[in-house]
């Protein structure tokens, strides 16, 4: 048993620094974009359209991953995109954390008419459909980093109140928090002091894979055109380019896609992955 | 006066049945009180009614809870918190559900200390040593440093019994405090209860199952059956000769020690159908003889 445990703690610590390293890098890419970039993202050149990455015949020094079909080049690119994809899923799986996990942790440590009002509320919520309810959304508000944001919060934020209600709940009923209510602790005490650092693991997790999840929304929305202009380096709208020149020019499709899957799913193994490392009982 | 002085407590679980039926019971100051009964019969339920952690569902219908001179149910809720955070404290149940398993032991024992004495945390820390050496742990330095799961449940049971004593309150309720433990962590459990309390001097309300637990420990009890109090003795009355029927079955339902090869005796279903009958009768006076 002692072997078969030790093998499990290892892979999940091979997999959380896989994750995190990418993450990481990712990161530092994202914040030194202009002086990593070998190009200017934006600059056109319509002599250079769709040149190949470097390994092919007919690649030009200086294109690394090629160029699209109007001469921008593939790998400064999907630098800049990095920067969009990051903010978007910091921003919106940090406020659709915050909002969810707060109302779940409401709703199940408090019980009585507050999670009645809420569990209500997220039904009624989930009842809309959710691809429909983001482009009516971003319909209203105009294309945009910010409605993309919003977006991903109106939609998202049952996910976390859900399991948090749950998690909250069954660490409710347990002895210790009678304990720390005997020991003079109000209901709100109990709940932050108390419930709150056990349900965090769980957030934590949510939180990784919600961030995940951002980073596909924004891509499927750039990819439908409703993100920012068609201009700006998004890995969504390289994909809808790429796509319509699929069998001139492969590259421009290929590299975001496989910037996006790798980010996506280290965002969701680093989840997996800090959870075996800091939930107490796990451990 | 008596410490503790539950009166004409009731109590149901809303829109369900009833729990508690006018139960009355007193707990003198430094006293022990064996609160026994079969599962149902109601004896957790005033234990938790007394320190005011009664489930959600449950509503306290009538009666009063006096502490210390103080009727609990006639406070508001954050003074009554207060109160009984000052004066009373618990044992639980179930000492693997009973620590916070995010959380250093250390902080679990100093809590209540720093946030109702108002004690500094190196003082309420030097007192957290003391009590766990005094439960008797090996340590205590490196266990104020540990983590709930990297205790075992025998471990775990005296850092709560050593935290329930912290603030020395004048009243501690344990709630089946043996129960979750194997036979043998069991009886040194019970011996560092009943010392801790003859040391200092604390009232305790023991909710159990096991009469032989209550012959050992308690100097009175209450013997609970749907909710009301069917026979309220010394002990040693009791055990010499128990006054209702229910309470002279359910004695002689014990398992003995001494014979561990007699067949058990289970309470015959004529007494059962007559408390029950008892029951029935006391709940047609409750709601016919108004609020007295």
């Amino acid at each position: 048993m002692r072997d078969g445990k030790g093998a499990v703690k290892r892979r999940a610590g091979v997999r959380l620094w896989l994750s995190a390293g990418w993450l990481a890098a990712l990161v530092l890419v994202a914040v030194f974009a202009p002086w990593i970039a070998p190009k200017d993202p934006l600059a056109q050149d319509l002599f250079l359209g769709r040149l190949p990455p470097f390994w092919e015949t007919g690649a030009e020094p200086g294109y690394l991953l090629g160029t699209d079909s109007l001469g921008r080049d593939v790998l400064s690119r999907i630098i800049f995109g990095a920067r969009i994809a990051l903010g978007v899923a910091l921003v919106a799986g940090t406020i659709t954390c915050v909002i969810g996990a707060a109302l779940g942790l409401m709703a199940g440590f408090l019980r009585g008419w507050v999670d009645l009002v809420i569990s209500r509320f997220i039904d009624i919520w989930m009842a809309f459909p959710p691809v429909l309810f983001s482009i009516l959304l971003i319909a209203v508000m105009g294309p945009g980093l910010t409605s993309i944001i919003v977006a991903i919060v109106v939609i998202d934020w049952t996910r976390f109140a859900r399991v948090v209600r749950a998690e909250a709940m069954a660490q409710g009923a347990m002895d210790y928090v009678a304990s720390a209510r005997v020991a003079g602790r109000g209901r709100w005490g109990v709940m932050v002091r108390e419930i709150l650092p056990n349900v965090l693991p769980t957030v934590v997790v949510l939180l990784t894979l919600e961030m995940g999840i951002a980073v596909i929304v924004e891509a499927i929305l750039s990819f439908v055109n409703l993100s920012i202009s068609t201009d700006d380096p998004t890995w969504g709208g390289m994909i809808s380019e790429g796509r319509a020149a699929v069998y001139q020019a492969w590259w421009v499709l290929v590299f975001p896609l496989v910037a996006l899957f790798l980010t996506v799913l280290a965002f969701s193994q680093l989840g997996e992955g800090l959870k075996d490392r800091f939930d107490p009982v796990l451990r | 006066m008596s410490f503790l002085s539950v009166r004409n407590l009731s109590a149901r679980v809303k829109g369900g049945p009833v729990l508690l039926r006018r139960v009355s019971l007193e707990v003198a100051a430094g006293e022990v009180r064996g609160l026994v009964g079969e599962s149902g019969a109601g004896k957790s339920m005033i234990g938790k009614a007394v320190l005011g952690i009664l489930p959600q569902s449950v509503v306290v219908t009538g009666g009063e809870i006096w502490l210390d001179g103080v009727d609990l149910l006639a406070l508001p809720v954050a003074e009554r918190r207060r109160r009984i955070g000052a004066t009373a404290a618990l044992i639980p149940q179930d000492p693997l559900t009973a620590l916070n398993p995010s959380r250093r032991i250390g902080g679990q024992i100093t809590d209540r200390l720093v946030d109702i004495l108002g004690w500094e945390r190196g003082r309420a820390e030097r007192r957290a040593l003391e009590l766990l050496g005094e439960v008797q742990i090996a340590e205590p330095a490196r266990v104020l440093r540990n983590y709930p799961h990297e205790l075992s449940g025998g471990m775990r049971q005296r850092i709560l019994i050593a935290s329930a004593f912290a603030a020395e309150p004048k009243l501690i309720v344990a709630d089946e405090p043996t129960t979750a433990l194997d036979v043998t962590v069991q009886k040194q459990i019970l011996k560092l209860i009943a010392g801790m309390q003859a040391r200092h001097g604390t009232a305790l309300l023991f909710v159990t199952h096991d009469l032989g637990v209550v012959s050992k420990v308690c100097q009175s009890l209450s013997v609970l059956y749907g909710g009301m109090v069917v026979e309220d003795a010394t002990v040693r009355d009791f055990f010499a000769a128990p006054r209702h029927a229910y309470s002279a079955a359910l004695l002689a339902a014990t398992p003995k020690y001494t014979d561990p090869l007699a067949s058990l005796t289970p309470v015959p279903d004529a007494v059962i159908a007559a408390v029950q009958a008892e029951v029935a009768a006391f709940e047609g006076n409750m709601f016919g003889g108004g609020n007295g």
